[in-house]
């Protein structure tokens, strides 16, 4: 799984990051993080409002940052 | 089926618990409006007219009513705005013309969700679809202009005039500075990679088809972050409000910015310019340079001055403007705001 964090390095990405590394962790999966900063490749995701999550190329969440436990249904049902 | 059968309880449950924290707040926005003469007076036994009894007064009294506005306006603002969002508001702009494009974006940068932090995704995505460049500014710049904390707080604490005029001037300077931009030949002085960008796949809408157990979640996450981001900048706020409140001579300000000085707007944006606070950080010091007889008008352009131009989201926008556009940006903004501040100073005098 190759997850992707979208964000140009503010504070709510950052959350992001550290809620995502969270929820990986309590579901076990191997899965790869990258951060993604470079804006024209943020847009080109269609992302708009950031923080956004990429999950094996596919856009499942933008612009909030969610609890752990949302993240973890996101994760799952991938 | 499990969901419709789910959702009549779990809605009851939401009732109550809405319910039961609307009480409680109103509750706790009574008590602090009585609580501290009685504290301070018969309690602490200080002399109810002495500068330090004033000061503290101002203090304590307006942290607890601020941070109880706060908590109110940011729930109630988030779960009305979470039926927007940016993408909505992208495709509501598409195609259009300058003019009528620049009033619609001007309003949409008032009722859409969106964090200055996402200025420059959502101006890329605007012009990647076609959207004019002053019609994004206008979005751009109506966006933090027109703060919904700001517009709640002047409605608490000032009343519904002031509060529609602050609305009607920021969303006048948002039509016409992105108006005004837009005819200048923006486009000039875009980072040329904003054009080449397309976007790519799916447009994700953030918040359609969330439930409204999740939209008050959200509510309930953004009071939390948003407590957490400026409570220091209320508190200095407030400070500096109680020492002003308590301790500043009456003319102090009324010689450099009162009714009397013709400069004092101008004097007012000068000074908001480089401060860098927020809507609720500001809000305590222009209660208190009230009280201490400046003008609405001076005041209304101070803060409009101190949320719509600030450098951290200036250095942001570096990155897709161009120096001459951004310096063109502060010049129209900055001088839309002097306007406005002397209109409202003739017109509320």
């Amino acid at each position: 799984m190759i997850i992707k964090v979208l964000g140009p390095g503010c504070q709510n990405c950052k959350t992001l990051e550290r809620v995502t590394r969270e929820a990986v962790a309590e579901l076990g999966v191997e899965a790869t993080i990258e951060k993604v900063e470079d804006y024209p490749t943020i847009v080109g995701y269609g992302v708009m409002s950031t923080p956004a999550l990429v999950v094996d190329e596919k856009v499942v969440l933008a612009g909030r940052v969610p609890r752990t436990a949302e993240v973890r249904e996101l994760l799952a049902s991938a | 089926m499990s969901v419709t059968a789910a959702l009549p309880r779990s809605r009851r449950g939401l009732g109550l618990a809405l319910g039961g924290a609307a009480a409680l707040w109103t509750a706790a926005y009574w008590l602090n409006g009585r609580l501290w003469d009685r504290v301070l007076h018969d309690w602490a036994g200080l002399a109810p007219e002495a500068r330090v009894t004033e000061t503290v007064h101002f203090f304590l009294y307006d942290s607890i009513k601020i941070a109880l506005l706060l908590v109110g306006i940011v729930f109630v603002v988030t779960v009305l705005r979470s039926y927007m969002s940016v993408e909505r508001t992208r495709a509501l702009l598409g195609g259009r013309r300058e003019g009528v494009g620049n009033v619609m974006a001007a309003g949409l940068g008032v009722v859409t969700p969106f964090c200055s932090c996402s200025a420059v995704p959502a101006f890329i995505g605007f012009v990647a679809a076609g959207v004019p460049i002053g019609v994004t500014m206008s979005f751009l710049i109506a966006s933090p202009l027109v703060n919904e904390i700001a517009v709640g707080l002047l409605l608490s604490l000032f009343g519904w005039e002031i509060a529609a005029v602050y609305v009607g001037a920021g969303l006048g300077i948002a039509i016409v500075a992105g108006w005004v931009l837009g005819r200048l030949g923006a486009e000039r002085w875009v980072e040329p990679f904003v054009f080449q960008t397309t976007l790519g796949g799916q447009v994700v809408d953030t918040t359609a088809g969330l439930r409204f157990d999740q939209r008050v979640q959200m509510g309930v996450e953004e009071v939390g972050t948003i407590l957490r981001k400026i409570w220091p900048y209320l508190l200095v706020g407030i400070g500096v409000g109680a020492l002003i409140h308590g301790w500043a001579p009456e003319d102090l300000f009324t010689t450099y910015a009162g009714p009397g000085n013709a400069f004092g707007v101008l004097v007012a944006v000068l000074v908001g310019i480089p401060l860098y606070s927020n809507a609720a950080g500001i809000m305590p010091l222009v209660e208190a340079l009230h009280d201490k007889g400046l003008p609405m008008g001076t005041l209304l352009a101070f803060m409009m001055a101190v949320v719509a131009l600030s450098l951290p989201e200036l250095i942001l926008l570096r990155r897709v403007l161009k120096l001459p556009l951004l310096a063109a940006f502060v010049a129209v903004v900055g001088t839309g705001i002097v306007a406005v501040g002397y209109l409202f100073n003739a017109l509320l005098a």
